[in-house]
């Protein structure tokens, strides 16, 4: 198969159209099943009580918001690099997917936060990295609707985001290179889990639903965007209609 | 199950208000997000299709 063919917008929107449906049939279902697992099956935390079951959503959402930026910043270099309109369109699809998760992170880690620490907020490396992350989904976002030429558009806003991905490891590593009041790493790549199964098992299965919601949402967008920057297209129209206009022209 | 009954459930041990709150947010966030899109759709659609017709109304006069 030819998959570089998709690189078209006329030949990805119609496969992003039939994937669609897929993507958020299955992200509903896992949501429902990590929930279920969430709130029926994970016991009781023995330190933190009921409050920790905030995890379910708190820790996919953070991780979201740090995975999207890093696939935002890829399309931008690809973008850049074979200057291709469809990478430029996805990674504008991305941001503010990206940025909705960023600042679900913050405010579910506030109502963490509260109970566990008696704060809402601290100043502390982890917080302040990723709120400093929601200004950069807000700062590529503005720089594309500040610049009317759609092509500086899409550079600048490629350029800023490519810049702005130092920031990722630094939310990352954070919890490890400074002392924070954050709680370190649960799930480790190194040292395996330190959390019961079944509340690992949610987590990652919420983890893998928000993936394919993403990945639903951000396709959607996309065509959106394909819409709406070549205002005239044919290819979706019913074939009565685009047949007339072909005639016509 | 650790829950004896539904308000056992939704009192969440006394953390109810964070939990409950954190998962309406998120839930509402995404529902704003897929509605958002549906109408940006919706609307991209509307105009394509009157650029499409104005455009052979045009071209027919």
């Amino acid at each position: 198969m030819n998959w570089s063919k998709y690189s078209a917008p006329q030949a990805f929107y119609p496969l992003a159209g039939r994937l669609i449906p897929w993507f958020s049939v299955m992200a509903v279902a896992l949501m429902g099943v990590g929930l279920y697992m969430g709130f029926f099956v994970a016991p009781t935390d023995f330190q933190q009580g009921e409050s920790y079951r905030i995890i379910f959503v708190h820790v996919p959402a953070a991780w979201m918001s740090m995975f999207l930026y890093v696939v935002m910043a890829i399309w931008a270099g690809v973008g850049m690099g074979l200057n291709a309109r469809l990478s430029f369109m996805m990674a504008q699809a991305i941001a503010p997917t990206g940025a909705m998760f960023t600042f679900l992170a913050l405010l579910t880690g506030a109502m963490w936060g509260k109970p566990t620490w008696g704060a809402w907020w601290v100043w502390d490396a982890r917080l302040t990295s990723e709120l400093i992350l929601l200004f950069q989904y807000a700062g590529v976002m503005l720089l594309r609707t500040s610049i009317d030429d759609m092509r500086r558009a899409d550079r600048s806003s490629a350029v800023f985001s490519l810049v702005g991905v130092v920031n990722v490891p630094i939310i990352y590593y954070s919890v490890q290179w400074w002392n924070t009041l954050h709680q370190g790493a649960s799930v480790s790549m190194s040292t395996g889990s330190k959390m019961a199964a079944t509340m690992l098992m949610a987590m990652l299965i919420m983890t893998v639903a928000f993936w394919l919601y993403s990945i639903a949402v951000i396709l959607a967008r996309v065509r959106c965007i394909v819409v709406e920057r070549d205002s005239l297209l044919v290819w979706d129209e019913k074939p009565a209609v685009s047949q007339e206009v072909v005639e016509v022209r | 199950m650790q829950w004896g009954s539904a308000s056992d459930f939704f009192a969440m041990g006394g953390y109810g208000l964070y939990v409950w709150t954190s998962f309406i947010a998120t839930a509402l966030c995404m529902g704003w997000e897929v509605l958002a899109l549906w109408r940006r759709r919706a609307a991209a659609r509307a105009e394509q299709r009157a650029a499409l017709l104005g455009g052979m109304d045009e071209t027919a006069t």
